[in-house]
């Protein structure tokens, strides 16, 4: 069969104005068929993005495409003039971009936008492209087809929003789909429904599709042939199922060991367990609330000293919001926070300096929690002049103490924050919060933003100051695999309620609760075919079709659970059962049941 | 992967980024060259000006070019020429002043609103709302009308009128800057508010604030000069452009350009602070993608 999109011999400069070029990309060749499915992966840096943006004829600003030929249908995209490329987009070749929610105009309803290739290239009547879109609704198995058009981008959820994203996409039936890590940003749960419906419609529509992201396992789902990239070059190309289980080159090898393990166990923490007497950081019944929705109900978390609590669950499930009420950002309506035996005060405006230092709080955006007008080295040196009061001279060896405890090299000093990449941007991060030598740094999704392999590298280094330094970590992710390898606890919170926790170990091997069940079963699998079969399951069909959403009367799981119990479930609140030591699960079936 | 970056290499491009962003277009040359000329003309009028400003140097009004008057006489027989250099230290100076303190205290407010919120907020923003509801003019009429004129009088009403204009803006720049974590994290740590607008707001906010400010002292310098083109600014005989527009309209009946003179010299300011600021601007802006360009 011909190829539908081939590239030969790609290379791609990037620079400042006027400066020095620099390739990014270094002489890529690929080739697409029709109705195949193509998975550019690599780190971020790699070129991957690029690469998939020149099949449009793009460059980003700053870059230029300086050699080679992107074939589509034997025609030279590069040879296009500018009018004929701007035609070529959307219609023949579409892009689905990372982040559906920042691609999505806020202000205009759904349909608007949907149809706004078709109806500016004057290919449909207005009513003719909804009735068009619709069906792809359908196809794309939204909820409520006719009607979720007229919406508004932030009234449906996110995955809602990537399938409405690849509706846009599909709306010209290109010849091409470029879909740039699509899933990256959205919940286990949520991604298997993105990844089956963006399964489907491509085997259905016969499109060929370019995949890129850093996840080997999502990879494994839905690619036909894999290109790994690696500082812009291929270091090795070819069919999935060879790639994945007998990859040739050494980083392909370095890649499959980066990806998130299917979670096992870490070993448990026993000397922790048995310890009496005081916690080091008690939440006690905390309840809180945006107006008058609830987003914590009756929470009660312990941290012991050199203990990793690892708090899991999906976005909407108030993880952060716990954080949030630790730190004293957001005052609890009920409850108390108490930090080694003295009750805090509910906001951080009333609590005394000595108390603040002790409990630090590192953000999910590295790149926000910096302040790009100011050096590393004076975000470095606030905190040590503020709750040390030390010296100039004192501040300046400080700080290439801390650097040099965050694995960065001490001329960064003098860097600005928008020098450095993500990852050294959560190192920084790390060290100011190291700075105030606390007793509990909060880790609020410090690895999500992050691609597997620097991610793996936080957590190292996570794991080495907690040994040096004896400090505890609070670390909220929606990553469970990320949270089993590290956390001694974990916490599983569902719509604001805890409904299971305990040590790692007992949490995970095996699960009880049908919510820790189904984000177990949700995190992608290294092999093919995954997707196919835990689709088929009953908990994960129940699991994926419904949304968190807050109630307060009976199970918050209630209508995500495949073992409800009717008339229970719906009225009251499950009780708490402690099968072991220090395991709490909050359900009505009893443990065998769950068992 | 984390560490092998070659700093050197680095820093070198980092500086020459920065070397770019300051190149200083011819454009932006001609400003500068123009706002010198005239600051220098402020700071050694004594010295410049052939006459006093209050001097009659003829008994003839409106006299045109001659060889005692470089350009001409005014309706009372004094020199243009001095009258304007003296002028340009009354306008420029004025303004200068009047948007100094409309800055620092809209600044100040702007961000205190911002940060603090709540009812300083809503007190703050709901005086400001009522002033700008006042056509600005009117609202000078009324003050200087009112407590009578006098230079501090309308330097205070200028920088009034001008402050709540400041104060919209640095408090929707604030507002902007004060949801970052990064402002989060400072507070968490027990950072004063004084604290956080001076080392994480300010940083954040100085670029649009100062092309701002040249805009907001071009407009200064322009209703200085027509509250003394109404009779409310300065009182003769002292000399600033506005007035003189004003005193010697008559002039340009007789065929006189001692009216156009000042006028030419506020629109020559006028036009460039605003290229200077414009280059400012357009050199903290990010690019513009070749592709949209071409």
């Amino acid at each position: 069969m011909k190829n539908l999109l081939e590239v030969r011999d790609l290379w791609v400069e990037g620079g400042p104005p006027g400066g020095n070029y620099i390739p990014i990309v270094k002489g890529v060749n690929f080739s697409v068929k029709k109705g195949e499915v193509l998975a550019l992966i690599g780190e971020s840096g790699s070129g991957k993005s690029t690469i998939s943006l020149s099949t449009l004829g793009y460059a980003r600003p700053g870059c230029r495409i300086s050699k080679g030929e992107v074939l589509l249908n034997g025609e030279d995209v590069m040879l296009l003039d500018a009018q004929s490329r701007r035609e070529l987009r959307g219609t023949r070749v579409a892009y689905v971009a990372q982040s559906a929610a920042a691609s999505f105009n806020p202000s205009l309803r759904i349909n608007k936008q949907v149809i706004e290739a078709l109806t500016i290239r004057s290919l449909m009547q207005e009513n003719e492209a909804i009735e068009h879109v619709v069906d792809l609704y359908h196809r794309l198995e939204l909820p409520n087809p006719q009607t979720i058009g007229k919406r508004y981008p932030h009234q449906v959820s996110g995955g809602q929003l990537q399938r409405l994203m690849a509706a846009m996409a599909l709306s010209c039936s290109p010849d091409l789909l470029v879909l740039d890590e699509p899933t990256t940003a959205l919940d286990v749960t949520t991604q298997i429904e993105v990844l089956k419906a963006f399964k489907d419609i491509i085997a259905r529509e016969n499109t060929a599709a370019i995949y890129v992201t850093h996840d080997l396992a999502v990879v494994a789902q839905v690619a036909d042939q894999i290109v790994v990239l690696n500082n812009g070059e291929v270091v090795e190309q070819g069919q999935t199922d060879q790639v994945i289980n007998n990859p040739k080159h050494e980083y392909t090898q370095t890649l499959m060991s980066a990806v998130r393990q299917t979670p096992s166990t870490a070993p448990i923490n026993e000397e922790n367990q048995g310890v009496e007497g005081q916690h080091l950081l008690e939440v006690k019944k905390i309840s809180a609330a945006y107006g008058p929705h609830t987003v914590l109900n009756d929470v009660s978390v312990i941290v012991d000293k050199m203990e990793t609590v690892g708090v899991i669950g999906e976005s909407g499930c108030g993880k952060s919001t716990l954080a949030k009420v630790i730190s004293g950002i957001m005052p609890p309506s009920s409850g108390d926070i108490i930090l080694a035996g003295s009750v805090l005060d509910g906001t951080y405006k009333k609590r005394i300096r000595e108390n603040l230092k002790k409990i630090q709080y590192v953000f999910q955006m590295a790149d926000v929690a910096l302040n790009p007008r100011h050096t590393i080295g004076t975000i470095l040196n606030r905190p040590l002049k503020f709750y040390h009061d030390m010296t100039q001279t004192q501040r300046k060896q400080r700080v290439e103490e801390l650097l040099e405890l965050v694995e960065l090299p001490r001329e960064f000093a003098d860097r600005f924050p928008d020098e450095l990449s993500g990852g050294q941007k959560q190192r920084v991060n790390l060290a100011r919060a190291l700075a105030a030598e606390p007793d509990v740094i909060l880790c609020d999704e410090v690895t999500s933003a992050l691609d597997t392999v620097v991610a793996a590298s936080i957590i190292k280094l996570l794991e080495s100051l907690q040994k040096r330094l004896g400090i505890s970590y609070i670390f909220i992710s929606h990553d469970l695999s990320t949270v089993a390898a590290f956390a001694d606890r974990i916490v599983v919170l569902y719509a604001g309620r805890i409904v299971e926790q305990g040590p790692t170990s007992r949490v995970l091997s095996p699960p009880f609760h049908p919510y820790t069940k189904l984000l177990l079963s949700s995190v992608p699998e290294l092999r093919q075919g995954w997707l196919e079969d835990i689709t088929a399951t009953e908990e994960a069909r129940s699991g994926i079709a419904k949304d968190v959403s807050v109630s307060s009367v009976g199970c918050p799981f209630l209508d995500r659970c495949p073992m409800s119990i009717k008339g229970v479930c719906s009225t009251q609140i499950p009780p708490i059962q402690m099968p072991t030591g220090g395991h709490e699960i909050a359900c009505h079936r009893t443990i065998a049941e769950l068992n | 992967m984390i560490t092998e970056n070659t700093t050197a290499a680095h820093n070198v491009q980092y500086k020459k980024k920065k070397l770019n962003n300051l190149r200083l277009t011819p454009v932006a040359w001609m400003s500068i060259v123009i706002i010198l000329f005239w600051i220098t003309v402020a700071l050694f009028a004594p010295a410049l000006a052939p006459f006093d400003k209050a001097e009659m140097v003829s008994f003839e009004s409106f006299k045109l070019v001659e060889e005692a008057s470089f350009l001409g006489t005014d309706y009372l027989g004094r020199d243009v020429l001095s009258r304007i250099i003296y002028g340009a230290r009354m306008t420029l100076g004025l303004a200068l002043i009047a948007t100094l303190i409309s800055f620092t205290t809209g600044i100040v407010l702007g961000f205190a609103a911002a940060i603090s919120s709540g009812w300083i907020d809503q007190i703050l923003s709901r005086i400001v709302d009522a002033i700008m509801a006042f056509p600005s003019i009117m609202l000078a009429l009324i003050i200087i009308g009112g407590v009578g004129t006098s230079l501090p009088v309308v330097i205070l009403t200028v920088a009034l009128i001008d402050a709540t204009r400041v104060f919209r803006l640095s408090r929707a720049l604030a507002l902007d800057a004060s949801v970052m974590d990064y402002v989060t994290v400072a507070r968490v740590r027990g950072e004063g508010v004084n604290w956080i607008m001076l080392h994480e707001i300010l940083p954040n906010t100085i670029t649009p604030l100062a092309a701002e400010f040249g805009v907001r002292y071009t407009f200064a310098i322009l209703f200085i000069s027509s509250l003394s083109f109404l009779g409310l600014g300065i009182q003769p005989p002292g000399a600033d452009w506005g007035v003189m527009v004003k005193e010697n309209l008559q002039g340009l009946l007789y065929g006189s350009p001692a009216a156009l003179i000042p006028a030419a010299c506020i629109g020559s300011m006028s036009v460039a602070v605003n290229l200077l600021v414009d280059w400012f601007l357009h050199r903290s802006s990010t690019t513009i993608p070749e592709e949209l360009v071409g």
